[in-house]
């Protein structure tokens, strides 16, 4: 049917959108290739590469400016209807009708379809033991958790076998077992039903499990190939240094990191620094960046391959427009009394109950004084519970808990008054300028007159911001940027972030952990949440949550020898493994109950 | 507040709109409302005694040859009530018991009433000004008004509010349940989905039509049920055009509200503008509280272009004064091609893009 062409043609396509400035954006810029069928294909990219505008074009749900677009032999911006006939989409934000039971979504989807009732029974069955959700048929989608909303979404998606498949990012926002339940479905299904698919996805260790594999950065196809391929390109670039003993390791990622004409990237890992050299410079120059530390050569990654890409990119087009780096000087930071080692929060049995449900069950832990402290957990762990009412934001059932020396079951005005808090999402107010912005928290924390001007003034210049610039305008590194600052305005010992990187491109991620490195330098204590596990490393201590019950406690280190996956294994791995243990046993203890 | 335009625009604009419409537009009173004249009598005194009805902007004249004609134009409404001087009329000036026969519509018993004070005095004024310049007729030249309303004989408001209502039951059910349907899907991005299937815009319409259909007709029932025993209003037209009317207009309200939900993509915006767009016009404009024929001609026009307004007219008059099939057939053909332009209309705001 298909055999003889390309499942996907594309020639010369662009699509622009209003910015909300008014100003056109090219969010695909002249990009061209070929996919042959049968093949399970990439799009990788950071947030705004405009991988989800080309799936969009594929599915004939977005027109093309200009070029030509031909997917299953059919000009999909001539026939969409023919198109969307023949395949399967699954969009990022798989809209599940809510109030539908799960098998209701099923039956709909089926219906849509036009699945014959003969091949319905059994393609239920075999997608629910799939997905394991054969035992929550009747409940509604809306109370699922979010990872298994994600795979009834692709189960939905999945009610006929389509001629091609395309995913949009299925895996984000998902949690890192139900990220890998899910290509596991997936990749059981190709290979039974020789399924053609197209999966647009954030996450290097996604693209790696495909076939072929294209780079897209602000609209532009950087690059395409075959993992291997890609790989290729950071060959005997790569390395990894161990800092010299009482050197932390995200220490030394901000030195190498800074260094931008030298190297291209550097990440903390397993108590290491993992870095890239620029293609340009010799090993010989990183002699004083080094120090004493030891450096080793590195098979390259795929995600080596791309971050060199990006910074390429980056450069090329002389815009960093996406990926600030905040200019640190660790001078002008406020400088607190770095008398190490003091307990700024102290938690012991903390519950938080909601009616019958435990969103968190006796916690207890210490962060000190310039600690990084991470919280870790999936989706539904009690992370953000937790983190509310370390904020004072949420009253605790029952337990203690210190901040900053002050009860907060008891005074939390007064802990509020030392703690500064970034909210998941964009939470400052969008229509008002950066400086109307940042007058307004440093007036609601109690900032008045000339100290709120001179306060203002400084952070304006710290973080490097237009005073005059409309805050809802920013790209979304600034609005982070911004975010922070005004978290930050009036000086606080403690700054609480609740999932700051989500939704920003790695470039911006490693300008924002550099830093949060310098706030901790200057004596500033941070918590953080995130489910970017690799984003653990750059934290002194962290904690992995899951059910409400606090799993492991520890440096990154040491949580990762508690895996017992060995000194080599990544992050992702150590969770997936105390996460699942946990489980394991609590089903023991439930059986045994 | 400043920068959230919309908002000031609901604070600010919302009220001046409404200033305005109710200063300049909307009032009780009776303007330039026909009455139908049969002149049995056609003596001068007669005559004199109905100028007052030509003379001011609130009645004009509408000159009948026979009774008959005259109830005609009443029951078409083309006059609002009819005027009949008797044979003997001039005889019985001067035997001061003259007596002028009003008929009125009682379809809008407001109107009614406004316009029997203004008939009665615009008839006593006249004589009183007649005896005046002859002084021998002092003492006679008394009239009295006979007036009985037509199709609303006790004047209960309820018989001409409730079929009114169920007016506004359809519009409220129609557009303001469904506004909320696409844009419910639009915001939790479950059409993306769904347009990638073989599902066509036109099945996606109809699939959100029907369940909504039942539930007005189930409404329409109850309504019909609650006017007829409840209320006792009684149901003079034809029953079968009064359920076809009814669900022609069901059919057009439920197609606005999808038509305004597809457009604004957004539950709150959909809500407000169904609000704003359908029911407050209903309430308004539709001629169920105030009487159309007394407002600017931008108003009427406006009033005129709302499908509520010739449902209004229609249902009020299936209800009270009986069928007229040409009336009927022209405002459900209004009806019905409002019903097919949203149809398609919504049919292209799910036209399966993003873009």
């Amino acid at each position: 049917m298909t055999g003889s062409f390309a499942s996907i043609v594309s020639e010369g396509l662009r699509k622009a959108f209003e910015a909300a400035d008014g100003s056109a954006l090219d969010a695909i810029d002249d990009v061209s290739f070929s996919i042959p069928p049968g093949t399970l294909t990439a799009f990788v990219g950071p947030d705004g590469a405009g991988k989800t505008t080309l799936m969009r074009m594929m599915a004939g749900l977005l027109t093309p400016d200009v070029g030509s677009l031909r997917v299953l032999g059919v000009d999909v911006r001539r026939d969409p209807q023919e198109v969307q006939s023949r395949i399967s989409y699954m969009p990022q934000r798989f809209g599940l009708y809510e109030d539908l039971s799960v098998q209701e979504n099923l039956d709909l989807y089926a219906d849509l379809h036009g699945v014959t009732p003969e091949d319905r029974a059994r393609r239920f069955s075999r997608l629910l033991r799939m997905t394991g959700l054969e035992r929550f048929t009747r409940r509604p989608a809306g109370n699922l958790s979010g990872g298994m909303k994600q795979k009834l979404g692709l189960a939905c998606t999945l009610v006929r076998v389509p001629d091609l498949l395309l995913l949009d990012e299925p895996s984000v926002g998902v949690d890192p077992l139900s990220r890998r339940d899910l290509w596991r479905i997936l990749a059981q299904l190709i290979e039974e039903e020789g399924l053609s698919v197209v999966v647009s996805t954030a996450y290097m260790d996604e693209a790696e499990r495909c076939e072929q594999v294209f780079v897209l950065n602000q609209g532009r196809l950087l690059a395409q190939g075959t993992p291997r391929e890609l790989r290729g390109r950071a060959e005997g670039l790569t390395y990894v240094a161990e800092p010299r003993e009482g050197m932390h390791a995200r220490e030394l990622q901000a030195r190498l990191i800074d260094a931008r004409e030298r190297i291209a990237d550097a990440v903390p890992r397993g108590g290491a620094v993992r870095f890239i050299r620029s293609p340009e410079s010799g090993d010989a120059d990183l002699g004083d960046l080094l120090h004493d530390a030891i450096m080793r050569e590195q098979p390259a990654e795929l995600e080596d391959a791309f971050m060199l890409l990006l910074r390429e990119h980056v450069a090329g087009a002389g815009s960093d427009a996406g990926s600030p780096a905040l200019a640190v000087d660790d001078g002008s930071l406020p400088r607190h009394a770095r008398d190490g080692g003091d307990t700024v929060i102290r938690v012991r049995e903390l519950v938080r109950k909601f009616g019958d449900f435990t969103a968190v069950a006796n916690t207890s832990f210490d962060v000190r004084r310039g600690e990084i402290f991470g919280l870790l957990g999936p989706n539904g762990a009690g992370k953000t519970t937790t983190f509310r009412m370390l904020c004072g934001l949420l009253p605790a059932t029952s337990g203690e808990l210190d901040v900053a020396g002050v009860n907060l079951r008891t005074a939390r005005a007064a802990a509020r008054a030392r703690i500064g808090y970034v909210a998941q999402r964009f939470s400052l107010y969008s229509n008002l300028s950066v400086r109307e912005n940042l007058e307004f928290f440093a007036g609601a924390y109690g900032l008045r007159g000339r100290t709120l001007k001179r306060r203002v003034g400084e952070t304006l210049e710290r973080f490097g911001l237009d005073p005059s610039a409309t805050s809802g305008l920013l790209p979304l590194g600034y609005k982070q940027r911004l975010a922070m600052a005004a978290g930050l305005i009036h000086e606080p010992d403690i700054l609480f972030l609740d999932e700051p990187t989500s939704g920003i491109d790695p470039l911006a991620r490693r300008a924002f952990w550099r830093a949060i490195t310098a706030l901790s330098q200057a004596g500033v204590t941070v918590v953080v949440t995130t489910h970017f596990m690799e984003e653990a490393e750059y934290c002194d201590r962290i904690a992995i949550q899951d059910a409400g019950r606090l799993l492991a406690l520890g440096t990154p280190r040491e949580v990762r020898e508690r895996a017992g996956d060995g000194e080599e294994a990544d992050m992702n791995r150590a969770f997936i493994s105390i996460v699942e243990q946990a489980r394991a046993n609590g089903n023991d203890d439930r059986a045994a109950a | 507040m400043l920068r959230d335009r919309s908002n000031l625009m609901v604070g600010l604009l919302l009220p001046i709109a409404l200033i305005l419409l109710f200063g300049y537009g909307l009032s009780f009173d009776v303007r330039n409302a026909p009455v139908a004249l049969v002149m049995d009598d056609n003596s001068a005194i007669a005559r004199e005694a109905v100028s007052g009805i030509g003379g001011s902007e609130y009645l004009v004249p509408v000159h009948a040859a026979t009774m008959i004609e005259a109830e005609e134009m009443l029951r078409a409404g083309r006059v609002e009530a009819i005027v009949r001087v008797p044979v003997d009329f001039t005889r019985r000036v001067a035997a001061g018991d003259a007596r002028v026969q009003l008929i009125l519509n009682g379809l809008d018993s407001t109107t009614a009433t406004t316009m029997e004070s203004y008939v009665g005095g615009a008839i006593s004024s006249a004589m009183q000004r007649r005896m005046d310049r002859s002084p021998e007729m002092r003492g006679g030249g008394r009239v009295e008004l006979s007036q009985r309303t037509w199709f609303n004989e006790a004047g209960y408001s309820t018989w001409y509010l409730v079929p009114g209502l169920i007016a506004l039951i359809m519009t409220l059910v129609g557009a303001f349940l469904t506004s909320l349907l696409i844009a419910r899907e639009w915001e939790r991005g479950t059409l993306e989905a769904l347009f990638v299937t073989p599902v066509r815009p036109l099945e996606l319409v109809l699939a959100k039509l029907v369940p909504y259909m039942i539930v007005g007709i189930i409404d329409l029932v109850m309504c019909l049920l609650a006017a007829r025993y409840l209320f006792e209003v009684p149901i003079r037209g034809s029953l079968l055009a009064i359920v076809v009317a009814s669900l022609l207009y069901l059919a057009v309200s439920l197609l606005l509200g999808l038509f305004i939900s597809g457009v604004t993509r957004n539950q709150f915006a959909a809500s407000q503008l169904a609000l704003l767009l359908s029911f407050m016009p209903a309430l308004m404009l539709s001629g169920f509280v105030f009487d159309l024929r007394n407002v600017p001609v931008v108003v009427r026009v406006v009033a005129q272009a709302l499908p509520a307004t010739h449902f209004m007219g229609m249902i009020k008059s299936l209800f009270l004064a009986g069928t007229d099939w040409i009336m009927v057939l022209r405002n459900c053909g209004i009806l019905g091609a409002y019903g097919v332009i949203l149809l398609f209309a919504t049919r292209r705001t799910l036209r399966k893009r993003l873009d």
